[in-house]
């Protein structure tokens, strides 16, 4: 377990603030000088900085654009344009921070799939984990709150199904509607709440991630070879070598990212939501944000209800089976150091779970897909399959392979990675 | 080796996923696919054709104003094509707008001033509907953002109109456009060759025309993009320099720890 150790700053103002609050320890102790941490981390580890840095941008963009927006129906359509022509600058912050959402997501997912990797939600680690995935919650409601603000096509018909969803759950479904309306549907008391809880969650979110560190620091950053740390011949201090490293990491990411930004700002975006909200005529299609297509996909597959065989009695509707897996899907999640059997933390040991991660991976590309199709021909029966993949390699793949995977031998130490001679 | 195919691996992974998510929003759109020009303003070096773009300006003033708004430009917007202070005061001054209420409270009207926006041609979407059988014309602001594809399109659009082919019924007041959701639209053909003359001479063809006009749109709905675009060429220059200096910082940085030196010695 890692220790807490106490910094003595030489500067006097820094040492005054010190001994009344240790906050200067805290940042040293989590990512700073007295920070030991493995010395084999690879880039797969740069995400979690990456995540944390769109958080910042996405916070600060977002303050300035709130002091130009209007949260009403008749105005806030018009304030964004507003922002966006005659504002100063206001064209870039505006597409940082719609492309920010995206590359938080890419940061995050990546981020996640790393855990899953390298075993990175197995004890000690299980909150850390955890807090990922409330991290990941508050993320995808701000974002989904936050995409309804600028009020155009996209904005009120993505609000109107998702928020609709919640009247599948049984008898006190249609009032939670009625309290996220604000009303009787979509309109401008949806507009403010939503416009007050985009601004809250990120700051909620932000305290999270507070703890998602401190839970890290308790029970050490884990590694690629998913071994526990021996002696401080396997550690390294984190500041300098990673910070530099996650330097390194910010400036290839912001790279690509503003790439996105001032040459193809709408190109993650809907054209239908640079058309003004119109309730009285439904888009062709009404197509998520990407980063919500595959649980948009396991939302859709569902198409049957479950009930007592040859009679009429549905037990549980289709809707809301749909419903209870797109939630499903992500609370799985919160079981996985449990439902993960093996005891083998790193997939460079597990010769068999690597295909099965792989396969994973594939998976949710196919979801990706099928969530931004329409739900004919033979889509629906391709997202069922898919679906179906998902649950089954959470409920059913892990848990037995677990027990019966023949891994490989594990390395003695991470600064002496001979692996033992398997006898 | 399971490193280079795990690399591999991802990488195939992520493109799929940014490619497959780019064309699985591309799925909406028109009948028929637009027609692929080539444009000025495309790609990360583009910038505004200002003789077209001013002369869409002249297309949209004399033809399209006549039935779709543009209420998100101003005409001191025009001086970011190239026109003069002087010369745009006298084309703000051409249209009458509505004034301050008077003293007697009564409304007024006055000319045009350059920080006036462009006057609807019509006072409510009603007004707009009855003058054109029932059809709203559309706000030109952001139409070529609001379309996919959308300079391809409006640009297919407004040379696609042809005789419908056989069987296919137009109601009355359609016309048949290939390009056009369902093929039917409201909008009758509204450019044809020498509809107009163009100030610097050029011959006022349909095509041209079209191309002239969708230049402007473009200008009208993403007015900051050539600014934009010089920027992020500055942005990524800075930012490949950043990523080298910090890359080389972090390789000199790391020797000792690659050379196997223990930080904490008998701990």
């Amino acid at each position: 377990m890692a220790e807490w150790k106490a910094t003595k700053p030489n500067n006097k103002a820094l040492a005054w603030v010190e001994e009344r609050l240790p906050i200067i320890s805290l940042v040293n102790n989590v990512v700073g000088k007295d920070t030991p941490t493995p010395r084999n981390l690879n880039y797969w580890w740069n995400f979690g900085s990456l995540a944390g840095l769109m958080l910042v941008i996405q916070i600060v963009t977002g303050v300035v654009i709130a002091m130009h927006y209007a949260a009403n129906t008749g105005l806030a359509f018009d304030s964004v344009e507003r922002f966006v022509r005659d504002v100063n600058y206001g064209y870039l912050i505006r597409a940082m921070h719609a492309n920010g959402a995206s590359f938080f997501f890419i940061a995050v997912y990546i981020h996640i799939f790393r855990g899953l990797y390298y075993g990175s939600y197995k004890a000690p680690r299980e909150l850390v984990w955890m807090l990922g995935l409330v991290i990941m919650l508050l993320m995808m409601a701000t974002a989904f709150m936050g995409y309804v603000l600028p009020w155009g096509q996209m904005s009120f018909w993505g609000a109107t199904v998702i928020t609709n969803l919640f009247s599948a759950i049984p008898v006190v479904g249609d009032s939670i509607v009625t309290l996220l309306w604000g009303g009787f549907s979509v309109d401008n008391p949806t507009l403010n709440r939503f416009f007050s809880l985009h601004y809250l969650l990120p700051f909620v979110l932000a305290g999270v991630v507070i703890l998602h560190l401190w839970a890290k620091k308790i029970s050490d950053s884990g590694n690629p070879l998913g071994i526990d740390v021996k002696s401080g011949a396997d550690q390294i201090p984190f500041h300098p070598y990673y910070t530099v490293k996650d330097g390194f990491g910010v400036a290839v990411f912001l790279l690509i990212y503003m790439c996105y930004v001032t040459f193809m700002p709408d190109a993650l975006g809907h054209p239908d939501n640079y058309i003004p909200a119109n309730p009285m005529s439904t888009p062709d299609s009404i197509v998520p944000e990407w980063y919500f297509l595959p649980f948009y996909a396991i939302l859709r597959s569902i198409t049957f209800d479950i009930g007592i065989p040859f009679t009429d009695v549905v037990i549980v509707p289709a809707k809301l089976l749909g419903v209870l897996a797109m939630f499903g899907s992500i609370i799985l999640l919160f079981f996985l150091p449990w439902l993960d059997t093996s005891k083998v933390r790193s997939t460079k040991f597990r010769p068999v779970y690597f295909w099965f991660f792989w396969i994973l991976v594939a998976d949710m590309v196919l979801l990706t897909i099928v969530g931004g199709k329409k739900p004919e021909g033979i889509w629906p029966v391709v997202g069922l399959i898919g679906t179906a993949y998902y649950f089954a390699h959470f409920l059913v793949v892990l848990p037995l392979l677990g027990k019966i995977e023949k891994t490989l031998p594990l390395p003695e130490s991470i600064a002496n990675p001979v692996i033992k001679a398997a006898e | 080796m399971i490193t280079m195919k795990f690399v591999k691996n991802i990488a195939i992974a992520l493109a799929a996923v940014a490619g497959l998510s780019g064309a699985a929003l591309a799925s909406a759109g028109a009948d028929k696919h637009p027609m692929e020009m080539e444009w000025e303003f495309s790609g990360p070096f583009g910038k505004f054709d200002l003789a077209s773009t001013q002369r869409g300006w002249q297309v949209y003033k004399q033809v399209c104003s006549n039935c779709h708004a543009l209420k998100y430009f101003h005409f001191r917007n025009l001086s970011e094509i190239g026109y003069e202070e002087n010369m745009i005061k006298a084309f703000a001054a051409e249209y009458t707008v509505a004034g301050d209420i008077d003293d007697a409270g009564d409304p007024t009207e006055r000319a045009g001033r350059p920080e006036d926006a462009f006057p609807s041609p019509f006072a409510n979407e009603n007004a707009a509907r009855a003058s054109n059988g029932g059809a709203l014309p559309p706000d030109l602001s952001l139409i070529i953002k609001a379309r996919h594809d959308g300079a391809n399109y409006v640009f297919s659009l407004l040379n696609g109109y042809e005789d419908a082919p056989a069987g296919h019924e137009i109601p009355a007041g359609k016309h048949y456009n290939a390009y056009f959701k369902g093929g039917a639209i409201a909008m009758a053909a509204p450019l044809s060759d020498g509809v107009l003359e163009y100030e610097d001479g050029t011959p006022a063809t349909q095509e041209q025309m079209a191309k002239d006009v969708v230049n402007f749109l473009t200008f009208v709905g993403d007015p900051h993009m050539q600014t934009r675009h010089q920027l992020g060429v500055a942005i990524v220059l800075f930012l490949a320099f950043w990523a080298a200096v910090l890359f080389l910082s972090m390789k000199r940085l790391w020797k000792p720890v690659k050379e196997g030196k223990n930080f904490y010695e008998g701990k």
